[in-house]
């Protein structure tokens, strides 16, 4: 889009101007428009900014960078859900009123923070695909996908074996519980889609849409807890509120989250880059198979001649 | 009431699922890896 306002902006300058060097025959028309257009300064940040939104729009500047990253995302992921999980398993106290059973929470709210957090990305990403028609926008979506369905199954699933104690059911149909099996369907519902058509294209677009329509169920699930009477129970953190968590609780819970943000991001990253090699295969061998066709075609054509003549 | 069950099995879930999807994209990737080696002669020199 930047590129587009400079063009535009270099079409627009009079041809008086000493840039052009000589006079067109026709009357140039007044345009108001002209006097921002020419000036570079105020549009500057702005194609700053967007040449920062299209940065990692190269697949090989992507790869490069995510090259570098993956490894040090890996092992910090690693090693964080293992302290983490470890801590919360046999180092922290437990609940005064719940007991061993609150044990689950270390993995039950990670999971669901990163169920959370990696349906905000694929928003984000459906987003670009729609507004900037971002080529690696399609496939970061195509690949979050299945990994965020993991992690809200996994919250689901770790969900229902503390209820089962604490509640005495597997399942109850309160309102976070039924908000967050919603952003499970929309996961999976998203990774149909995708799939769902022969035309790539029209998939990721039919994608993209449904994940923006979805994105409504985030602050359902959060604030679920807070406009109707649960059973779940409430928030215990919060960004401008005192957390309502014991301290020796709250750091296991904390670094496994961490952890598992970063081991989610490192799937994804992995992932990502095995679909753009994946595609890039695909492209090499398709020209290929077209330029052996070409060079089939291109030595039948003199034996049909020498044999005609 | 006997949590250990409850407790175990939401760990095994919480290190298996991750474990199996990490392992999984790194089998992806380095297939991807190889199979780009063969094809395309320049990814052997490294991108």
């Amino acid at each position: 889009m930047a590129r587009v306002g400079l063009v535009s902006a270099g079409n627009l300058i009079p041809p008086e101007s000493p840039r052009h060097g000589f006079k067109l025959p026709v009357p140039w028309p007044k345009l108001p428009a002209v006097e921002p257009a020419i000036a570079p300064p105020a549009s500057a940040p702005s194609v700053r900014s967007g040449r920062r939104v299209h940065l990692f729009a190269n697949p090989g500047r992507f790869l490069r960078f995510s090259g570098r990253v993956l490894p040090w995302l890996a092992t910090g992921g690693i090693i964080l859900s293992a302290v983490g999980l470890f801590w919360g398993a046999f180092i922290a106290p437990p609940d005064w009123q719940q007991g061993e059973a609150a044990r689950i929470m270390y993995v039950h709210v990670p999971s669901a923070w990163v169920a959370l957090s990696g349906y905000c990305a694929l928003a984000a990403a459906s987003a670009a695909s729609l507004i900037w028609r971002h080529p690696l926008a399609d496939l970061a979506a195509a690949e979050i996908g299945p990994v965020g369905a993991a992690a809200a199954g996994l919250c689901l699933v770790s969900g229902s074996l503390w209820g089962k104690p604490m509640w005495g059911a597997w399942w109850v149909w309160d309102a976070r519980l039924t908000s967050m099996l919603v952003l499970f369907f929309l996961y999976l519902g998203h990774i149909a889609l995708v799939r769902a058509f022969d035309e790539p294209t029209r998939g990721h677009r039919a994608g993209a849409i449904l994940a923006l329509m979805g994105i409504v169920d985030l602050p359902i699930i959060h604030f679920s807890v807070v406009w109707w009477n649960t059973l779940h129970q409430g928030n215990s953190l919060g960004l401008f509120s005192a957390p309502t968590i014991y301290i020796s609780m709250l750091w296991p819970l904390l670094i496994t989250a961490l952890g598992y943000s970063l081991g989610f991001a490192a799937i994804v990253l992995a992932r990502l880059r095995a679909a753009i090699l994946e595609r890039r295969i695909a492209s090499l061998l398709t020209a290929r198979a077209v330029d052996g066709g070409k060079s089939a075609q291109g030595a039948a054509v003199p034996v049909v001649g020498v044999g005609a003549g | 009431m006997n949590f250990l069950p409850f407790i175990t099995l939401a760990y095994a879930a919480g290190v298996l699922v991750p474990a199996a999807f990490a392992l999984a994209a790194w089998t992806r990737l380095r297939r991807a890896e190889r199979r780009l080696a063969a094809v395309d002669p320049r990814a052997r020199r490294g991108r």
